[in-house]
């Protein structure tokens, strides 16, 4: 795993995507994180600090999991969700490395996050596969 | 593996501080935590068990001040010392680009060091690393029970078992008094970003002081 070096344009771009996720969704925030627990981009009413945490501790926690998905002979299981009360959070991959975390709440419902949550990824993951070939030409 | 952000200029870094277990790994980042409170970025998160010991791991994100334009910013996290959380120590070790071993001085922990400095070592050959090739600090913990009843082994020794080849800058330390931390901290945040840098030169020709 080397450093990942981010341009302002790659990030724009990002932010973009979680943004119009964020809007169709009705999520409330939306991380993109590695899976070492650091932040690439987030968007959304959560504040920083509380950001960071959670990012530490779902990288940890997705680990952990995909710990138990081998116990069962599973690569991993490529969604999470945790249901709370009042805030819901849903987990998923992004390629090899990243991790998409999405926070909501009773506002809209999960069939419709996963479904934009979807999306969402598979324009992050073109854009990854896009970049990574840039930073090994240039 | 460190971030590298050319939107708002700012360099992420992971450090960890390994060790055996109760050798006072929390400990070291309570009293950086302490010490330098007005840097951290967030509250200190620990998730321990019903007694003193980490169960997963704790974690500590700080700002350190700037290089060129360039914003520093560290995550500090502990794994858990005790010997059957290796898989745990794994997942923490992820990506990380600089690492603290805080060594236990009491003389009856004399292979609990060597162990856990040899797992160490393991872990990082599966992310093919190595202790050679992540920068790495050593810090020989609780000497403040030096000339107390309880047997402490003298630095040179811990020096010859651990930093064999003396290749790894070491300092004695006491993490409960707070002596050593900062020295300690200072240091590995330095070769940290130093390391990344150079990296960042050597394979993406980028230079962080601009020239």
């Amino acid at each position: 795993m080397g450093d990942l070096v981010l341009t302002k344009q790659a990030l724009d771009r990002i932010d973009s995507v979680l943004a119009n996720m964020l809007k169709r969704s009705g999520a409330h925030t939306v991380l993109l994180i590695d899976k070492a627990g650091q932040i690439i981009s987030f968007e959304g009413s959560m504040d920083q600090e509380k950001v960071s945490s959670l990012a530490a501790l779902t990288a940890a926690n997705y680990g952990a999991t995909t710990a138990i998905a081998r116990l069962f002979g599973e690569e991993e299981f490529t969604l999470l969700f945790h249901k709370g009360k009042q805030e819901n959070l849903h987990f998923s991959n992004v390629g090899e490395e990243y991790l998409m975390i999405t926070v909501f709440n009773n506002n809209t419902h999960l069939g419709l996050v996963r479904l934009e949550v979807q999306k969402g990824l598979a324009e992050i993951e073109t854009m990854f596969a896009q970049n990574l070939r840039e930073w090994f030409n240039a | 593996m460190a971030i590298i952000s050319f939107r708002s200029d700012e360099i992420h870094c992971k450090i960890v501080y390994y060790g055996p277990g109760r050798g006072g790994k929390t400990t070291n980042l309570i009293s950086i935590h302490k010490a330098l409170g007005h840097q951290a970025r967030g509250e200190l998160l620990s998730i321990d068990t019903a007694g003193d010991r980490t169960l997963f791991f704790d974690f500590l994100p700080m700002d350190l001040g700037s290089i060129g334009k360039f914003k520093i910013k560290i995550s500090l996290y502990t794994v858990p010392g005790q010997v059957r959380y290796n898989d745990t120590r794994k997942l923490v070790l992820k990506g990380v680009d600089g690492i603290v071993f805080v060594a236990d001085s009491l003389e009856a922990r004399r292979n609990n060091n060597i162990e856990s400095l040899q797992n160490l070592n393991d872990n990082l050959t599966e992310q093919g690393k190595g202790l050679n090739s992540v920068p790495l600090v050593f810090q020989y913990n609780k000497r403040d029970l030096d000339g107390s009843k309880v047997a402490i082994m003298p630095i040179e020794e811990m020096e010859r078992t651990l930093n064999t080849q003396g290749r790894h800058p070491s300092f004695p330390g006491s993490a409960l008094k707070g002596d050593g931390v900062r020295e300690t901290f200072k240091k590995i945040c330095m070769m940290t970003v130093v390391d990344v840098s150079a990296r960042l030169l050597k394979e993406k020709g980028i230079s962080l002081t601009g020239k």
